[in-house]
């Protein structure tokens, strides 16, 4: 039974933690980039709020309204990508934004995942 | 068959997939259900014993298999009381509204130009059905639904007059369960000569559909929502209209004869058969609907809706779930959770081994209607079990525990 097998959980404690109360949850005053790209899927939007200052990323913030999977994935990479340089911001891929969630995806959930990092390619372009 | 608690269990053991997989809770039949080894052991008995071409071989086991063919459709035929000459094989609801959408313009009046649905069409009632009007410039007209989920008469009323070309619609809707009154509308379709077609997909496995009590023109369903194998679907149709539709499909066996130049159509139904047909799926719709048949149709319909009525009582009870059910309703169920948006509510209950649908359901419209992006549902089949229930209730909580 899935259930009983911890490692094959998607909603684990960390997880429901942090969709509770994320980090850089709201809008910055004076962003340089801004995006927001939609998950037709299940009705998510996410909006990437960057201060970009000599090609590295002073401030990030996200807001919308989305599922547990996509908030908590725009909380660790908001998180993750503040001090980052713009150029390898870009070169994040799927399987950075699975080891920054640390559980397995269901494959029907993997567009929840990516949602903040398209949102953030979206706004560097 | 009497059908409780105790005797489901025993029809259970009937669907191999509950025994490998023993913490199954299934609660998606709305989206395609389970099959019976009955219905699983006449696919392979169709390739282990009468595999061949039909309608063309001249040797005895094509015979068969055009035996075994024919006699599924006699069962189907009898099922929603008509004759066999009217049942026509597709692939599914969907292809069979497409062909409709194709072939209906032929017999339509000039003078009529609009098409009436309902709200709460499955979009394979509305996209095929949108794409015709493109192509005709005809006008599409929507029943409305009321507060309670219900379809407003009042508005069919008005909505369905002279110039109605087609009212297609469906007998229970797939996102809210409501069961539609689908004889009054279609009396008024009639009143003013228009084509009539019932989406039967979610009713066909739940409750006695009789194409002459309700006495539509047309009438479509998919094999896999009544325990059948995927890929084998219904359409049914009145001879008379049948008879003057232009062909759908072009090709081998919806012919009477070919020459270089031209060719004359076989007779209804192959003429709308082209091509080697889904002969396995077409011969287990008969087997599914024959193991139906046993247990009852109308008696399976009363055991779904206990179901339904015991989980929205629980429901209920707890606080920040919100239900959606009309009164009249068959078995299926869609709900929300505060602060749980619905794709994470299914993905929570996997882990659970339960599974449910979470989104739009292909209802993108109604959900906008409801001013909500999506509903978690849940839907019945006779094989389902208060244990199943209890299962989903307790897990429900859980996952709401986790959110608080």
């Amino acid at each position: 039974m899935k259930h009983n097998d911890l490692n094959e959980r998607m909603y684990k404690e960390h997880i429901m933690e942090l969709y509770k109360s994320p980090n850089n949850f709201g809008e910055l005053k004076n962003p340089t980039h801004r995006h927001t790209e939609y998950n037709s899927f299940c009705g998510d939007e996410v909006t990437i709020n960057l201060l970009v200052n000599n090609a590295k990323i002073k401030d990030a913030k996200f807001s919308g309204s989305g599922c547990v999977i996509s908030t908590v994935s725009s909380s660790l990479l908001t998180n993750k990508i503040k001090g980052m340089k713009v150029e390898e911001i870009k070169k994040l891929s799927k399987v950075d934004m699975l080891k920054l969630l640390k559980i397995k995806i269901n494959p029907a959930r993997i567009k929840c995942v990516l949602l903040p990092l398209e949102a953030v390619m979206g706004a560097l372009r | 068959m009497k059908l409780n608690n105790q005797s489901v269990k025993k029809l259970r053991k009937d669907f191999p997939i509950f025994e490998n997989q023993k913490e199954l809770v299934y609660l998606d039949s709305a989206s395609t259900t389970q099959k019976p080894k009955q219905v699983i052991k006449s696919i392979v008995d169709s390739y282990e014993t009468t595999n061949a071409n039909i309608h063309r071989g001249i040797y005895d086991l094509s015979q068969k298999a055009t035996k075994k063919y024919e006699n599924s459709k006699k069962i189907i035929a009898k099922f929603i009381n008509t004759s066999e000459k009217e049942i026509i094989f597709t692939k599914s609801t969907t292809e069979s509204i497409n062909l409709l959408a194709y072939t209906l313009p032929s017999i339509l009046q000039k003078e009529k130009d609009e098409i009436v649905l309902t709200e709460m069409e499955h979009h394979s009632n509305l996209v095929p059905w949108q794409q015709l009007a493109k192509r005709n410039d005809m006008k599409l007209k929507f029943i409305k639904i009321k507060e309670d989920f219900t379809l407003d008469l009042e508005d069919a009323k008005n909505k369905i007059t002279e110039k109605t070309a087609i009212v297609s619609l469906t007998h229970i809707s797939n996102t809210l369960g409501a069961i539609n009154p689908v004889r009054e509308i279609f009396k008024l379709a009639k009143k003013n000569n228009s084509i009539t077609v019932l989406d039967a997909a979610q009713s066909i496995a739940h409750m006695k559909v009789d194409v002459k009590k309700i006495d539509c023109d047309f009438l479509v369903f998919s094999g896999h929502k009544i325990y059948a194998p995927m890929g084998i679907g219904v359409l049914y149709g009145k001879k008379e209209l049948l008879e003057k539709l232009s062909p759908f499909n072009f090709g081998g066996d919806m012919i009477k004869s070919v020459t270089l130049e031209g060719s004359e159509w076989n007779t209804i139904p192959e003429r709308f058969e082209a091509g080697t047909q889904n002969i396995e799926g077409a011969i287990a719709l008969g087997e599914a609907i024959k193991y139906l048949e046993k247990i009852g149709v109308n008696e399976i319909g009363k055991w779904e809706k206990e179901l339904t009525d015991y989980s929205a009582k629980e429901l209920n009870q707890i606080k920040g779930v919100k239900i959606y059910l009309p009164k009249k309703h068959s078995g299926i169920l869609s709900f929300n959770v505060e602060n749980l948006p619905t794709h994470d509510v299914a993905s929570m209950l996997d882990d659970y081994d339960i599974c449910i649908r979470a989104g739009h359901h292909c209802n993108m419209p109604l959900m906008k209607k409801l001013r909500i992006s999506g509903t978690a549902r849940i839907s019945f089949a006779f094989y389902n079990t208060f244990e199943d229930i209890d299962k989903f209730i307790k897990a429900i909580k859980e996952i709401m525990g986790k959110v608080k």
